[in-house]
């Protein structure tokens, strides 16, 4: 069996659903819409099976190493000789493995979107809006052609968008939307030069043929790219340090990563699929796909890679032990956990040992989607049970919420890196890595990785211990459709951790065996341990401790919960500077210098000028008689001047 | 004369011939329902054209311009009719059908001198068809004065606000250009044969003559910014966002997304391509105008209220991304500025033709006093929204495949200069997302502003007919960019010759 044909549909029948319940959106029941969602979807889902099975397990390999199968290619827009931006499909370990996570996860969410989404306006809306989702991120992931991805990450964008400003008749999610596609797009804006520079320099659009010449140092592209040189640096870096930029905006790094708790105001179950499981590891996805080029032409701009996701890491683990909003300390713990991708990313290279920081990554990535997701929908049945985002009205709901509870505990295990939940092992993967290359690095990991287990457990008890809050006493957890994903993705969550990954996921397609060494695998479990030990402490009961400790570092305490008031200088910015330093000065000097002296100065110098000569034509004999003769003897008098003899 | 050749001189019979009917007819009813006959006949005959282009395309045959037509108008100075198309022709011919026939439709509520409305704007649709299958410059020329002075009367009757002061402005600054654009070709004219005995205007003819630098130098200026200042170049845009917001609907539409054309049009196959030594030379200055144009329109569009205002000075950003890639000089950017030539021209009769239907609702254009209308004219806001998200670039519609075209071409001149200019450029991409936002946001989004808005009533089914005529354009053309952009890419092949001659 080595036919691929099949995968075309794994992205096409989303975007059919899309299509068809985009038209008739009006006219739809919740039941026909929402079914034509779960089953398209469900397809998808098979058939992505089917094709990790195929791949991974029968024709994937060659000689014991995965190779990079194209199963499609047409020409969809040609731009001159040498470039022309091709639509294909690209199946290797990393696109077969994110297919899996997208697929699953989607499927989760679009099943449990049918009961948390029952019932309100504009129903239909959401499910194509979902598709449309699933349709360009499954697409981001199989693309071939950088510019095909550039697309498809726009794409992404504004489904992400569109979600998030669901409910768009409220203020704030009109607000998060904004926020979360123009910060994004300022992102992509820096993609976008990055992709000019290297397909420029690469003189093709296809990633496969970009990695071919940019990392074999004989090509004569790679002689012109290494030798170009802007302010200081080489040029290719420059141009990889931009694409990075890029994916450093959707995956919500620092500085970029404002918009992400934001976009906290979108429904959960979106929450769960966009903003955490799937399209924030976009930027993941990106580095990982052009990562033969960053590890062996650029590992200078990996190195920053490195650092910037570790700091971006530890930055948010901090945020979110202040933050009483549930699904944004959700939010700020998704954007720590990415930051451990991509610095594991970071501090990977070319062959040998040090592919294994790649690998961990993707495990990471691989595990995080299934917890993460996980968590998000445990907190939407907390929500639409409680009518609430706030800790504050929560507590004592583990006796009400029996199967939450238990999934979400599980949720918290995972990713607080205790044994033998999935989040153990793609940690332990990550902290290896991370050790063995840099040990700062690995000193900040690890503390994020205690900060971590301590505010997912103060989370967990907040809401499910914390002693009894006064909330609504109808409260209660009903048997829903919405059960049924977290009972799978608790089962997932268990296992996923005991997937061998290094034998499927590399960088060149070649599987490794290794073993984990216990000594470090000790010291991150304390740590976690320690984490989870002190949030019992200061919140499995109400006690005065965390709020004596606050107030005892108050300054600290306040900045941090006001998220180091990034928001009000970016906020300073764009207000003060480009809206009233740029634009209205713009605006006034079309209005008073082009128009106002310019255009309307012509017209009134013209009017003026015809308002004085038109004393000339007085009807007066006597003057023109005087004008005559005056005129005659002027035009005799050049006359003679100019023909003189 | 062969079958094919009466279908360009179709484009011209078919509007005289509408024309005549409409003087014919009193009923309302009927002056409706001839012009968009009229109109739906010459879309008809457009998409047909396209359709036969390709075909002769592809069975290989490679003659530059394709269905010529000539008849000699008045001999004494070889003025003749001479009417030919190639892929940038039919480009822009299809352009202008689907945009008359939408305006049409989107001003089905005229309320006085309807048959004079409907007569004046197919006069300018005419202009606008007879402008772009010219090839004789004295005719190209003609056809452009025609379709600058029903603006006047349109604006001035039928518009809105400060209706006479903006008809007034932009006819005076058409017409300076074209004092400008007059000399110029002029100019042409009589370097046109280095004999000096047979003069000519036929542009086929003066492409392959050699003028001498100086009196390129001297005319490329004079016709660049000629055509320029109706394809709004930066600092000679400001008739633009007057004009544009006094002018009634239609006729928004079809300057906007027809007339601004004839400046980029012009710009490519006249300054370019018959003086190319001064282009090359020259190309600089307008490439600061144009980055100059991008950035400006859409820093300024931020802060405007008046929707007719904000897609004014939009456009100004957009059409600065046309004449940015025509400066580029080379054949991927141009091929890019045609393509947004036709998406810019979609888009913002698409913006304009909204615009009044919303105006018609709310009773006011500005987006502070208004509110959630997503909610109470789904429809329409909807439509808004997409057009909104085509403008700043999103895939899928026809705004990003001309976007990245001109860029990639951009970027292919390895020097400083060029590469600084593109990625001003690029930044655009930003402050556009800013400003179309922040417009949804406004005035669409968010809770319903007035209580009176709850009985507003969705798009009736001409309003209907023109947004999903050029919905459809938008979509086509974003997702199989292929056919229009190789018909133009193979078009361009005699401009670049001429450039690196």
């Amino acid at each position: 069996m080595d036919s691929w044909s099949y995968i075309i549909w794994i992205p096409l029948l989303p975007l059919i659903t899309f299509v068809a319940i985009g038209l008739f959106e009006s006219r739809l029941t919740e039941k026909i819409s929402g079914l034509a969602g779960c089953v398209s979807m469900g397809i998808s889902t098979f058939l992505s099976y089917c094709a990790a099975w195929q791949y991974f397990f029968i024709s994937g390999k060659s000689e014991e190493v995965y190779r990079k199968i194209i199963t499609l290619d047409f020409t969809w827009l040609k731009l001159s000789p040498s470039l022309s931006v091709e639509w294909g499909i690209l199946l290797d370990p990393v696109s077969v493995m994110m297919l899996v996570v997208i697929t699953t996860v989607s499927l989760m969410v679009f099943i449990y979107s049918t009961g948390y989404m029952h019932g309100e306006r504009g129903f239909a809306r959401y499910f194509s809006f979902l598709s449309l989702f699933s349709f360009s991120m499954i697409s981001l992931v199989l693309a071939t052609g950088i510019v095909q991805m550039y697309i498809f990450w726009e794409l992404v964008g504004v489904s992400s968008f569109l979600l998030i400003g669901y409910y768009y008749d409220k203020p704030s999610a009109v607000s998060a939307c904004k926020k979360a596609f123009i910060v994004t797009r300022f992102a992509d804006l820096f993609f976008l030069i990055g992709i000019l520079i290297i397909s420029w320099y690469g003189s093709s659009l296809d990633i496969q043929t970009l990695i071919a010449r940019l990392t074999d140092a004989g090509s004569p592209e790679f002689q012109a790219i290494k030798n170009e040189t802007f302010l200081g640096f080489s040029v290719l870096s420059v141009a990889l340090l931009m694409v990075f930029i890029g994916g450093a905006g959707k995956s919500a790094m620092f500085p970029l990563h404002i918009w992400l708790p934001d976009a906290m105001e979108g429904p959960t179950p979106v929450s769960a699929l966009i903003h955490a499981a799937t399209m924030v590891v976009a930027g993941v996805y990106l580095v990982a796909r052009l990562f033969p080029v960053y590890a062996i032409s650029a590992p200078d701009v990996l190195t920053v890679i490195a650092y910037i996701a570790a700091l971006t890491s530890l930055f948010a683990a901090v945020i979110a032990c202040t933050q009483f909003d549930i699904k944004r300390v959700l939010a700020y713990s998704t954007i720590s956990q990415i930051g451990y991708m991509l610095m594991s990313l970071g501090v990977a290279g070319w062959g040998g040992d040090r592919e294994f920081g790649f690998m961990a990554s993707q495990f990471h990535l691989f595990t995080h989607a299934m917890f993460k997701a996980l968590l998000f929908l445990c907190a939407g049945v907390v929500i639409h049970t409680i009518h609430s985002n706030y800790m504050q009205d929560m507590g004592g709901l583990w006796k009400k919420m029996p199967i939450t509870n238990i999934a979400f505990l599980t949720g918290c295990l995972a990713i607080a890196g205790i044994p033998p939940f999935a989040g153990f092992f793609s940690k332990e993967d990550v902290l290896t890595a991370a050790f063995e290359h840099d040990k700062f690095i690995y000193t900040m990991a690890l503390i994020t990785a205690g900060l971590t287990a301590f505010y997912m457990f103060r989370l967990y008890f907040r809401i499910f211990h914390y002693g009894t809050t006064a909330h609504h006493h109808d409260a209660k957890e009903h048997f829903s459709i919405m059960l049924i994903p977290l009972g799978i993705l608790s089962v997932l969550s268990l296992v996923t951790g005991f997937i061998p990954f290094s034998e499927f996921v590399t960088p060149s397609g070649k599987p490794f065996y290794y073993h984990m060494h216990f000594n470090l695998v000790a010291y991150a479990v304390i740590v976690s341990v320690a984490g989870i030990v002190i949030a019992t402490l200061f919140f499995y009961r109400r006690s005065a401790l965390p709020v004596a400790l606050a107030g005892k570092m108050r300054v600290i305490y306040l900045a941090v919960y006001n998220k180091f008031y990034i928001d009000e200088i970016y906020l300073f910015v764009t207000k003060k500077i480009i809206f009233n330093c740029i634009s209205r000065p713009a605006g006034w000097f079309d209005r008073h210098i082009i128009d106002g002296i310019f255009v309307n100065g012509t017209a009134n110098a013209t009017g003026r000028v015809s308002e004085e000569i038109k004393g000339l034509q007085s009807g007066n004999i006597r003057h023109y008689l005087w004008f005559f003769a005056a005129s005659s003897v002027i035009i005799i008098l050049l006359f003679l001047f100019i023909y003189q003899p | 004369m062969p079958a094919e050749s009466n279908m360009l001189l179709a484009f011209i019979f078919i509007p005289l011939l509408t024309l005549l009917c409409l003087l014919a007819v009193k009923d309302l009813n009927r002056i409706r329902w001839i012009s968009a006959a009229g109109m739906g006949l010459q879309l008809l005959n457009a998409i047909h054209l396209l359709v036969q282009f390709l075909i002769e395309r592809s069975s290989g045959n490679l003659d530059p311009v394709l269905f010529e037509i000539q008849e000699e108008w008045y001999t004494a100075i070889r003025i003749s009719l001479h009417f030919g198309v190639d892929g940038i022709s039919v480009v822009m011919v299809v352009l202008t059908a689907i945009v008359t026939f939408a305006g049409i439709f989107a001003s089905w509520t005229v309320s006085y001198w309807t048959k004079e409305f409907y007569f004046s704007l197919i006069l300018l649709s005419m202009a606008s068809f007879g402008f772009f299958i010219s090839l004789d410059l004295f005719t190209l020329f003609f056809f452009y004065e025609l379709a600058v002075i029903p603006m006047y009367l349109l604006i001035g009757i039928w518009g809105s606000g400060t209706k006479e002061y903006a008809a007034m402005k932009l006819t005076l600054m058409l017409m300076g250009g074209s004092a400008l654009l007059m000399v110029g070709l002029l100019g042409l004219y009589f370097y046109s044969d280095p004999t000096g005995t047979n003069y000519t205007f036929d542009m086929l003819k003066i492409a392959s003559v050699k003028i001498p630098i100086d009196a390129q130098r001297f005319f490329f200026p004079l016709i660049f910014v000629g055509f320029g200042i109706i394809g709004a170049l930066f600092p000679l845009h400001t008739w633009s966002p007057d004009g544009h917001s006094a002018a009634p609907t239609a006729a928004s539409m079809v300057h906007a997304g027809v007339l601004m054309k004839l400046g980029g049009y012009g710009c490519l196959k006249v300054a370019t391509m018959l003086l190319p030594e001064a282009a090359n030379e020259m190309s600089w200055i307008f490439i600061v105008l144009a980055t100059a144009g991008v950035i400006y329109g859409a820093y300024t569009t931020i802060i405007q209220t008046d929707l007719k205002y904000i897609n004014a000075y939009s456009s100004v950003s957009h059409c600065a991304l046309v004449l940015l890639g025509i400066c580029m000089l080379n054949r991927t950017a141009m091929t890019g500025a045609v393509l947004q030539m036709f998406s810019h021209g979609v888009m913002t009769a698409l913006f304009f033709s909204l615009i009044g239907m919303i105006y018609e609702r709310s009773h006011t254009r500005d987006i502070t006093r208004m509110g959630g209308l997503l909610k109470v004219i789904p429809y329409l806001g909807t439509v808004y929204i997409i057009a909104g998200l085509c403008s700043l670039g999103l895939p899928g519609f026809s705004g990003f495949v001309a976007e990245i075209t001109v860029f990639i071409g951009a970027f292919q001149n390895d020097d400083m200069f060029h590469r600084v200019a593109t990625i001003i450029a690029t930044t655009s991409i930003v402050v556009t997302a800013v400003y179309i936002l922040r417009v949804v946001g406004i005035f669409l989004l968010g809770p319903v502003a007035h209580e009176e808005y709850h009985s507003l009533k969705d798009a009736r089914w001409f309003e209907r007919v023109a947004t999903v005529t050029l919905l459809s354009a938008i979509v086509i053309v974003g997702i199989y960019p292929f056919w229009f952009s190789d018909m133009i890419y193979e078009s361009l092949g005699g401009v670049v010759m001429n450039l690196g001659r």
